[in-house]
């Protein structure tokens, strides 16, 4: 099982649930979050004093995936948050040692 | 139906001999509802106006302790008022010298219900001056935000409305020396702003700039609610203005027009300059300029015609512009929320300004540089420099001596860092997930 991160641009969060709903995918994890890469803050001043503001609101997505799905939905998730610009993201995949429904207890791919 | 009209044509006619006969102070019902009316406006500027337009630009860990200290200023001048501050200020002056009223009003004593100032009922000219000190006790905290101990600034308000606030009013207001020298400020440029201005400057001086003051990012907690401070404040400004003419007339609503007036030309002002000097235009850069217009023209606007306060408003505009955003960086002075910066600096204009464009054919109790007495701007000069010296030396001394009382005024610096809602107050502003 691999889990996948998305740390996508805000706006963005709507087309990447569709395009993963697409492939019948139908849980995942939001959180907002703040960041940068090689995308630049932006200034804000108030009364004179200046301020720049280095990081960016971003959303990171978590999903957990069998093997055979996760890079099929890293594909779909990068064309989705694609705009061309600097700052749409970037999506980690990393191992998953177990997973377990809490309702049912099953666990491994059944509780996915 | 008939009966009425009749009744009506007969008080009609009958009212030029009425006001013949009236020599004695006879209480006028228009005046005195205008009043009441005024008072009310004034009132909601300290709790509503300032607690926002302040509370919205402190950071939000202090946003609660801001909207406290601005509400216990009210509460605790309100009392100090009614029991010795009215005396104080408008009491009869002791022995002539003209520096401070008697305590021959001492808890209102001698004020009845039927007691009358001019034409409107004493009491109502006692709160009416009540919000005044009120205020003024209030926009002192905007210079010294995040870092005063609270119990200090208890002891402060009380100790300041009653020894550096009352004896300004009494000078000014109250019969004192600068009304008999001539000095005009209709609605309290030196009284308020310059007093209030410098006595923040100072008490922010004597407390030290706040923990990371010019390094770390301080972020106002809500531009929105400063903006509808700033309405609310521009709402209560025409009491403020045009009640100070105690009375419903045309000079009431000659105060009014060029209050507006400046409010709005100021508003643009700042937010045109800044919109040059910063390349963009900002909700805060045209609440403050709103500000700035309206303190400027508060000595002004019984003795201004519109040019003048159009040309006053205008230049607040500039003026606190670069006060708070180039002045304040130079000189290096944490004054958080520019309680200096707009009131004490933009006053100054004002009271300035009242001797050049005073018209006497808006008033005949002011004429200034431009009318034909370059006199009154010395007077003014005079005035404005008697208030920021005595308000200066009295401040000090009135916080040396909380300092004794409270034990240092400073917050520990964990507090500082913790923010004072949770370490001072214990609370939040807001439940935000």
């Amino acid at each position: 099982m691999k889990k996948i991160e998305a740390i996508i641009k805000p706006f963005k969060l709507d087309d990447v649930k569709e395009a993963l709903a697409e492939i019948g995918i139908q849980g995942m994890t939001i959180t907002e979050v703040k960041g940068h890469g090689r995308q630049k803050g932006h200034k804000e001043i108030y009364r004179g004093a200046e301020y720049v503001v280095d990081f960016i609101p971003k959303i990171k997505i978590e999903i957990v995936v069998d093997d055979a799905m996760a890079y099929q939905l890293v594909e779909k998730i990068r064309e989705a948050a694609n705009t061309g610009k600097i700052g749409d993201g970037k999506i980690f995949v990393l191992p998953v040692e177990e997973v377990i429904r809490v309702r049912t207890n099953e666990k491994g791919i059944d509780a996915i | 139906m008939k009966k009425k009209i009749l009744m009506m044509m007969a008080g009609i006619l009958a009212f030029p001999f009425f006001s013949v006969f009236a020599e004695d102070p006879v209480l006028d019902s228009g005046n005195t509802a205008w009043m009441i009316v005024s008072t009310a406006l004034v009132m909601m500027m300290t709790p509503a106006g300032l607690a926002l337009f302040y509370g919205g630009m402190s950071r939000y860990k202090n946003l609660l302790n801001t909207m406290a200290m601005t509400f216990t200023a009210y509460c605790l001048s309100s009392v100090v008022w009614v029991m010795w501050g009215y005396t104080l200020a408008f009491g009869s002056d002791v022995g002539g010298f003209g520096l401070i009223g008697g305590l021959n009003n001492l808890f209102l004593k001698g004020i009845t219900v039927n007691s009358l100032f001019g034409s409107i009922p004493e009491m109502v000219f006692v709160l009416f001056q009540m919000t005044f000190a009120c205020i003024t006790v209030a926009l002192v905290l905007g210079a010294v935000v995040d870092r005063m101990k609270f119990s200090s600034w208890i002891i402060f308000s009380v100790l300041w409305v009653t020894f550096i606030y009352c004896p300004i009013a009494h000078w000014v207001w109250g019969g004192g020396w600068m009304s008999k020298m001539g000095a005009l400020d209709f609605a309290g440029g030196n009284v308020v702003h310059i007093n209030a201005g410098v006595g923040g400057l100072v008490l922010a001086l004597m407390l030290g700039k706040r923990k990371g003051y010019g390094k770390e990012a301080m972020f106002p907690s809500s531009i929105a609610l400063t903006a509808l401070g700033a309405a609310l404040l521009w709402f209560g400004w025409f009491g403020f203005n045009a009640g100070s003419q105690l009375a419903a007339d045309g000079l009431a609503g000659s105060a009014f027009l060029v209050t507006n007036t400046s409010a709005a030309i100021g508003g643009l002002s700042w937010m045109f300059a800044e919109w040059a000097l910063n390349r963009k235009p900002t909700m805060l850069g045209l609440a403050s300029g709103i500000v700035a217009g309206l303190v400027a023209i508060t000595p002004a606007a019984g003795f201004v015609n519109l040019s003048g306060a159009l040309i006053i408003g205008l230049a607040a505009g500039v003026i606190g512009f670069y006060s708070v955003s180039k002045l304040k960086h130079k000189m290096g002075y944490d004054d958080s929320l520019d309680a200096f910066g707009v009131h004490g600096i933009c006053g100054l204009w004002g009271a300035i300004a009242t001797g050049i464009f005073a018209d006497p054919s808006i008033n005949a109790l002011g004429t200034g540089l431009l009318y034909g007495k370059p006199m009154q701007l010395a007077i003014q000069l005079v005035s404005i420099l008697g208030t920021a010296v005595f308000t200066a030396i009295g401040t000090v001394i009135v916080v040396w001596v909380t300092k004794l009382i409270t034990g240092g005024i400073r917050v520990d610096e964990e507090n500082e860092i913790m923010g004072l809602d949770n370490s001072l107050h214990g609370e939040r502003a807001f439940e935000i997930e």
